[in-house]
């Protein structure tokens, strides 16, 4: 086997060192009924070439966003990555590397994750950030979590226009816990329902802005609202793209910001790995109940400047029982790829990038609102919208695929039974004209 | 030039101090090059992208404009390689050389793995694309699950787990779940060893459990009469490590399985030391109800200098009913996904994340499974614990075995061979990085004093090994000759000398701040 160095004759001379005459004789402590006496029925090893093969044929079963005119969008989002990230994310030294529990010979990765925190700090428009999370979803939860400890308050009110799945992975990690989560009606309009429900006794208000409908809301006066009453605001984005066009929840009175990161720098890998950002303010009781790593700046024994893992007491390898969340291992490849491509971009190419996302998006919706029965949903968005159709959504998302078009996503996909004819998509900077007018043109076709 | 508000340099021509880098001008030494943040060296005028103008048109934002500062430098191509690539150069890393970390299974990344997750059917692909134009996906996430259930002979897994704690989180759930539906609402206590992960307890909390430690017996296994002293009514389960953290596969195990049953609670398996016993034993054959496999660890998708990792988690009967959204099913020909509770036959606790698991790392793991096979996977169990015990039986006579006998996958050793030399585990860690080699981990697991734990992975040759050996031996001697101080120094060979974490704690200085911008300005 390739991966595997020893020859039978280091196996003997090592097992000799041991002073044990079989392999077996390593395995004793396993219970005999336990012990596998031939292969488990599997295939056997494979050569590289022939494994390719394989992987090849299940990979050409799949039709690739960047193969067909996609519109594509719901919490991931198909954006152009500068070669150079790939390439340095593939560096031996970062890939192949361990979460930085010695700092001294893991100054790259920790100087990276510091520069990370200062971007995800600055783009959120936040005080300070952790080190990564797994994705946006669980970002999402551990959020209501940490507000719930902060406040010492039990109640989440989420608003029904975030992503569903967040509002389910958040449900799912608050399920045993004493914080109770409450959703508002999913829907287009405003955030009153939200409003209506801020009360003494809440944690937090969970709020997302552009939302699933790609609705943009502007946060300060429920911000103002909330505060009042001592409720804490989570804002959520699933775009981080847009918080180069669109105003920062930092600035909109958000206490905790949680979002995906995968639009930039991580492609769409299917659904993951991707990045999840958390960033909150500067405020002792916030950052002692922050889950995840931190890396910190400190010297080094000469003075000089170095990074480190910080603040490690609020986690599980210190605290156990007691620790701000369970995680360990988070996204730091991801992270990596995000901050080499937030580097590239600097406030400059961001900036731009979010303009040519929001002018294409709004050119596609000028191209599809013009089709009769077709109605553009959002009076504000940024890259993505809702459009209400003729038809059921679901079976006109099929038509399209089978013309070759990946049209964008059913909202009866994530609110199941609700929104039938109601689709939701999404423009980047990948989409040219042609791309929008074959769209529009298959839809007109579909319906 | 001057310190910031912070109290730290802003330049790094002035992180000169007294040691180290005081011969040089520059700050670099050789190839050993320093980089200042990029906030130091790049501008919010410059970017490393071209991209195409912008036609000015009207926006529909709703006025809302940002507004506020984002204050982000960029760098052109050239440099923003050159930023990266000098950082990269102060990473330990696998490929430079073997990486002992125990309980991490820090093996060979092969590169094959690499290539077949970046094929454009696998990383281009839209999670909520429609089903019929992403068939070889689901069928990816078909085929792992079939290997995982196969390896573990256990009837049901769990895909969408992000890690290995998530992939806790994700058995524990289904062990309260099941636990709610049959009315066992009063089995709220969760027994846990004492050398278990830190992930362990707090998991267990997250699933509204409550924690008992079981101690160690003088053999570092569970203490088995402690263990049936805390069976009980409301023991709603056990989550035990096996092989666990100090290296000793649980003799026990399946008396504790049948014990931890007959109490009518439920077996967690922490599958992070999967990598000793894959191929040549199937935890359904031990009792186990639920399994969280790291994908990172035993199937050798890159650990990324901290993830992202996979935590799928095998299931047993019991527990199957219970996983949570969304997973596919095969239905003739074709594959489905299921993503929503009420279309699931059985009763799923919920749903763990957005979107439908690890895709990446599925890939990955599955080209490393397909090119070992079932044969080649039961090798990489027997190399990996020839590995540990030649490395034990090798230095136990200048370092201390923690506990006698042989181990599995990773050789546990304390610091009572440094006794009275003033030297400690972390001094002892310290001076291996001068050596050229990645510490083993250090301190854990707690029940060993000054725990040193050394896990060399099945992809070390014996000749490397044999070098990291002499190495250790070498280092044990001086040690116990005195040489204090070289330890207590420790790395002097490093790209920083060792790092004051109290101060940073004390201090915390969690991202840059513009206040040093002026000062950056004046300078230059």
């Amino acid at each position: 086997m390739r991966y595997l160095p020893h020859t039978e004759t280091d196996r003997k001379a090592m097992l000799d060192a041991i002073g044990v005459a079989s392999i077996d004789d390593l395995f004793t402590d396993v219970p005999e009924a336990a012990r596998q006496d031939g292969l488990i029925d599997l295939p056997r090893k494979q050569t590289e070439l022939s494994v390719e093969r394989a992987m090849f044929a299940m990979a050409s079963k799949n039709i690739s966003a960047s193969s067909a005119p996609f519109f594509v969008g719901a919490g991931a989002y198909k954006h152009h990555i500068p070669s150079t990230v790939d390439h340095l994310i593939q560096r031996s030294e970062f890939l192949t590397a361990y979460t930085p529990y010695q700092p001294e010979i893991s100054q790259g990765t920790l100087q990276t994750l510091f520069e990370f925190q200062t971007q995800v700090a600055q783009l959120t428009g936040m005080d300070v950030a952790n080190a990564s999370m797994y994705d946006g979803s669980t970002a999402c939860a551990e959020a209501v979590m940490m507000a719930a400890r902060v406040t010492k308050r039990n109640k989440a009110v989420m608003a029904g226009s975030v992503h569903p799945h967040y509002v389910e992975a958040t449900k799912t990690l608050a399920k045993y816990s004493e914080v109770d989560v409450v959703r508002t009606e999913p829907g287009l309009g405003g955030l009153d329902a939200v409003a209506e429900l801020i009360a003494d006794d809440v944690a937090c208000i969970v709020v997302q802005t552009p939302d699933v409908f790609g609705q943009l809301h502007d946060l300060r006066s429920i911000s103002e609202a909330a505060h009042a009453k001592g409720v804490l605001v989570i804002a959520v984005f699933t775009e981080a793209v847009a918080l180069g066009l669109v105003e920062a929840p930092g600035a909109m009175g958000a206490d905790i910001a949680v979002g995906e990161g995968q639009s930039i720098g991580v492609g769409l890998n299917f659904g993951g790995p991707y990045v999840g950002l958390f960033a909150c303010k500067d405020d002792r009781r916030f950052i002692r109940q922050m889950p995840g790593r931190l890396a910190g700046e400190t010297v080094d024994a000469d003075g000089r400047r170095g990074f480190v893992l910080t603040l490690s007491t609020r986690e599980q390898h210190i605290r156990r029982d007691k620790a701000t969340s369970n995680i360990c291992t988070n996204s730091g490849l991801c992270a990596l790829a995000w901050t080499i491509h937030m580097t590239l971009l600097g406030e400059k190419g961001l900036k731009q990038l979010a303009q040519i996302n929001h002018e294409t998006a709004c050119d596609l919706a000028d191209a599809l609102d013009e089709i009769d029965g077709v109605e553009v949903l959002n009076d504000a968005f940024f890259n993505e919208f809702a459009l209400r159709l003729p038809k059921n959504a679901a079976e006109v998302v099929d038509d399209l695929a089978k013309v070759g078009v990946l049209g964008g996503v059913p909202a009866s996909r994530l609110f199941p039974g609700q929104f039938d004819d109601v689709l939701l998509v999404a423009a980047t900077e990948t989409n040219t004209e042609e791309d929008i007018a074959i769209f529009a043109k298959a839809l007109k076709g579909v319906l | 030039m001057g310190m910031n508000t912070q109290g730290r340099p802003t330049r790094m021509a002035e992180n000169i101090s007294t040691g180290g880098y005081a011969e040089t001008t520059s700050g670099s030494k050789g190839l050993d090059q320093a980089e200042a943040l990029i906030y130091e060296r790049g501008s919010v005028e410059q970017t490393g992208v071209d991209l195409p103008d912008v036609k000015g048109r009207k926006t529909r934002l709703g006025g809302l404009e940002r507004q506020s500062k984002l204050g982000m430098p960029g760098l052109s191509e050239p440099e923003t390689m050159r930023h990266y690539v000098r950082l990269s150069r102060k990473n330990y890393a696998i490929d430079l050389g073997l990486y002992p970390l125990g309980s991490c299974t820090m093996k060979h990344n092969p590169r094959l793995n690499e290539k077949m997750a970046r094929l454009p059917g696998f990383a281009d692909v839209h999670p909520m694309q429609p089903a019929s134009t992403v068939q070889g996906a689901y069928q990816v996430i078909g085929e792992l699950a079939h290997w995982l259930m196969t390896l573990c002979g256990m009837p049901g897994v769990a895909m969408s787990p992000k890690a290995g704690a998530h992939g806790e989180f994700c058995g524990m759930m289904a062990i309260r779940a099941k636990l709610d539906a049959d009315g066992q609402t009063h089995r709220r206590r969760v027994l846990v060893p004492e050398s278990a992960h830190g992930t362990n307890p707090a998991t267990a909390v997250q699933c509204g459990f409550t924690v008992d430690e079981i101690p160690a017996d003088e053999t570092g296994r569970v203490d088995m009469e402690a263990f049936k002293a805390k069976l009980g009514d409301d023991v709603a389960g056990i989550m035990l490590t096996n092989p666990n953290t100090c290296g000793l596969f649980e003799r026990d195990i399946r008396e504790i399985a049948d014990l931890i049953h007959e109490a009518g609670g439920y077996f967690y398996c922490d599958g992070a030391n999967f990598n000793a016993i894959v191929g040549r034993v199937r935890p359904g054959d031990l009792g186990v109800d639920a399994m969280h496999i790291n994908l990172h660890k035993t199937f050798s998708t890159p650990h990324g200098g901290g993830g992202p990792g996979s935590g799928p988690t095998v299931l047993s009967e019991a527990l199957a009913a219970h996983a949570p959204v969304p997973f596919v099913v095969q239905k003739g020909e074709s594959w489905e996904l299921v993503e929503h509770e009420a279309d699931a036959e059985g009763e799923p606790f919920g749903r763990m994340a957005a979107f439908h698991g690890q895709m990446g790392m599925f890939t990955r793991a599955l080209t490393y499974m397909m090119s070992h096979g079932s044969d080649g996977l039961k090798q990489v169990a027997e190399d990996a614990v020839l590995n540990a015990n030649y490395i034990q039986a090798r230095l136990s006579h200048v370092m201390t075995v923690a506990f006698e006998g042989t181990c599995m996958h990773e050789a546990l050793f304390d610091d009572r061979f440094l006794a009275d030399t003033g030297v400690t585990t972390l001094d002892f860690a310290k001076a291996m990085i001068d050596e050229g080699y990645h510490p083993m981990t250090m301190y854990f697991p707690l029940v060993v004093h000054g725990a040193m734990l050394i896990e060399p992975t099945e992809t070390e040759s014996r000749s490397g090994l044999d070098r990291f050996i002499e190495t250790l031996e070498a280092l044990a001697l001086a040690a116990k000759a005195g040489e204090t101080e070289r330890f207590q120094a420790a790395p002097v060979h490093a790209p920083t000398k060792r790092l004051d974490e109290t101060k940073a704690a004390r201090q915390p200085i969690l991202r840059w701040t513009p206040s040093n911008e002026p000062e950056m300005e004046a300078a230059e």
